[in-house]
């Protein structure tokens, strides 16, 4: 049986190492770019070391501090209002008798559900219109647009998700029906919301295609100053770029099991 | 009545933003398809066809060829994390498999531009290695980028969705199946990936729609000829203002995708009912 085992572990391990390749590989490279002050082939590595544009990324003058002030702002403003719409229509549709609920739900998926380009090409025909292309809150806009399936169906989901006769028992001792949403079911559902926040948070700090027809060039998010950089043949700037958009994303791939539950999780789109 | 009316006020805030910012752009950018020139015709379509129809079928083959793989390979480790007998090479395949999950679009054409160039990493492990020498290289940023990319970033999101539904089954059959002797494989193939195939069949629709809509990466890794139908329509009117064949070309990637939407939302309505 031991024998067994061990023959089993040549497979295996090939395989894992393999998958480790395809998958670190790319972002070892990624890394490596970032502190690359030269490099150029048949070399396998740089041939030198240095945090030299990380210097020129950071310093005052440049542009990436821009960039990254932007992204934060509009990313920020971009949660505030999907929450301020997602928590009433969440609540609504888990605890609200309304008519074709179903619908309501799949209304939310639709922008995720066809291809979003012409519609960006067209919102921004009709921002210019009205002034709105170029700003901040043009840009909001769209990402809001975008990131309303995330907050309304897990708003929903963490609202389905916290018993309802507490609620109940509240208004039975003669609390109002907001003092009882807002003391016991919006604290009861807070770690919920937090996680719809995040996602809609880092839906609004990845988004390139909306931002780069509305507002470019006059409002510069990360991803678009990584497409100028990159376009440019600058890969270290991109790179630098890239590394601060990439540190969100995986802190939140490892922490998201801890504010997604399961009992919030296997209620998403129901 | 007084309760439906309260919950119909408390959506429509959050309704209204889908329809003024989605619907209403997405029916602009379907009548503007048929406008040439103030009148109604079908001049764009036309057009489109004669500049981008090999881009039309690059575009539906790179997606496809993705959606496929990222299929293949979501069964294979999903399968593997239900039916693995080593816990530590079950903990080891699930600790890995998820990195690239949350990486934007964006920042994956970036690393895999770099990786995947003639003369970049991947390559120049290959010559060290003593694999390849310098004249054999080549760089795969031309289709093959488009699909490695879109596999890399896809899979684990497919993977999550279909482990989770392989999880949740009835383990009763599969030890039945095991205690008769099926293989592995068989017992996959025959009980495992028919009773997730409604999971499997929303993660691979939910990527197609996406990845027909992705710009970044194209634009990043072949924006030549042949290239995506993003890519165009961005090319359309960045250098030529034209939202004809823009919205035109923008209509054909939505009628690729509608077959597969449609399939998707019949799937959510029976699931639902």
């Amino acid at each position: 049986m031991t024998t067994r085992i061990d023959l089993w572990w040549l497979p295996r391990a090939v395989l894992l190492g393999l998958l480790a390749f395809i998958i670190f590989g790319p972002l070892t490279n990624l890394l490596l770019w970032t502190v690359a002050e030269k490099w150029y082939f048949p070399h396998m590595l740089p041939l030198d070391y240095g945090f030299g544009f990380w210097q020129r990324v950071f310093s005052p003058r440049g542009n990436a501090m821009v960039s990254l002030g932007s992204s934060i702002v509009i990313a920020s403003l971009t949660v505030v209002v999907s929450l301020a719409l997602a928590i009433p229509a969440g609540y609504a549709l888990s605890r609200l008798r309304l008519p074709f609920r179903g619908l309501f739900l799949l209304a939310f998926l639709i922008p995720q559900a066809f291809p979003n380009l012409p519609v960006y090409v067209n919102i921004a025909r009709f921002f210019y219109q009205i002034g709105l292309n170029g700003t901040i809150a043009g840009v909001v806009l769209v990402h809001v647009t975008h990131g309303l399936v995330y907050a309304v169906w897990i708003a929903t989901a963490a609202f389905s998700a916290v018993d309802v006769d507490l609620e109940e028992a509240a208004r039975s001792i003669g609390a109002g029906p907001f003092r009882a949403f807002r003391d016991i079911t919006l604290p009861l559902a807070a770690p919920g919301l937090l996680a719809s926040a995040i996602f809609v948070f880092l839906e609004s700090l990845d988004e390139f295609t909306g931002t780069y027809f509305v507002g470019a060039p006059d409002v510069t998010t990360l991803p678009l100053l990584l497409y100028t950089a990159s376009s440019g043949g600058n890969y270290q700037i991109a790179s630098i770029t890239a590394l601060l958009l990439l540190i969100p994303s995986i802190g939140f791939m490892l922490v998201v099991e801890r504010f997604l539950r399961a009992d919030v999780l296997s209620k998403v789109g129901h | 009545m007084k309760q439906r009316l309260l919950a119909v006020l408390l959506v429509l805030p959050a309704l209204a933003m889908i329809i003024v910012f989605f619907i209403v752009p997405l029916l602009a950018s379907i009548i503007g398809a048929f406008e040439v020139e103030g009148a109604f015709g079908l001049g764009n379509f036309s057009k489109s066809f004669e500049l981008y129809s090999s881009d039309m079928i690059f575009t539906a083959l790179i997606v496809s060829a993705s959606t496929l793989l990222i299929g293949v390979f979501s069964i294979a480790i999903g399968g593997y994390l239900t039916l693995g007998e080593n816990p530590l090479a079950v903990a080891v395949l699930r600790w890995l498999y998820r990195w690239p999950m949350f990486i934007p679009f964006i920042v994956v054409g970036q690393i895999l531009r770099t990786f995947l160039a003639k003369n970049g990493l991947m390559n120049n492990i290959l010559v060290s290695a003593g694999l390849l020498t310098p004249l054999q290289t080549v760089g795969f940023l031309d289709w093959r980028g488009i699909v490695i990319a879109f596999v890399w970033k896809q899979t684990p999101f497919v993977t999550l969705l279909v482990s989770g539904a392989m999880a949740s089954l009835d383990r009763g059959t599969i030890e039945a199946a095991r205690n008769l002797g099926a293989s592995r494989l068989r017992i996959l193939v025959e009980i495992i990936v028919p009773q997730v195939a409604p999971t499997i069949l929303v993660g691979l629709i939910l990527s197609f729609v996406t990845m027909m809509s992705v710009l970044s990466v194209p634009l990043m890794i072949n924006a030549q000829s042949p290239t995506m139908l993003t890519a165009d329509i961005a090319f359309r009117i960045n250098a030529h203002g034209d939202y004809g064949v823009a919205n035109a070309l923008g209509l054909i990637s939505l009628v690729m995708t509608a077959g597969v939407a449609f399939l998707y939302l019949r799937q959510t309505v029976k699931e639902r009912s």
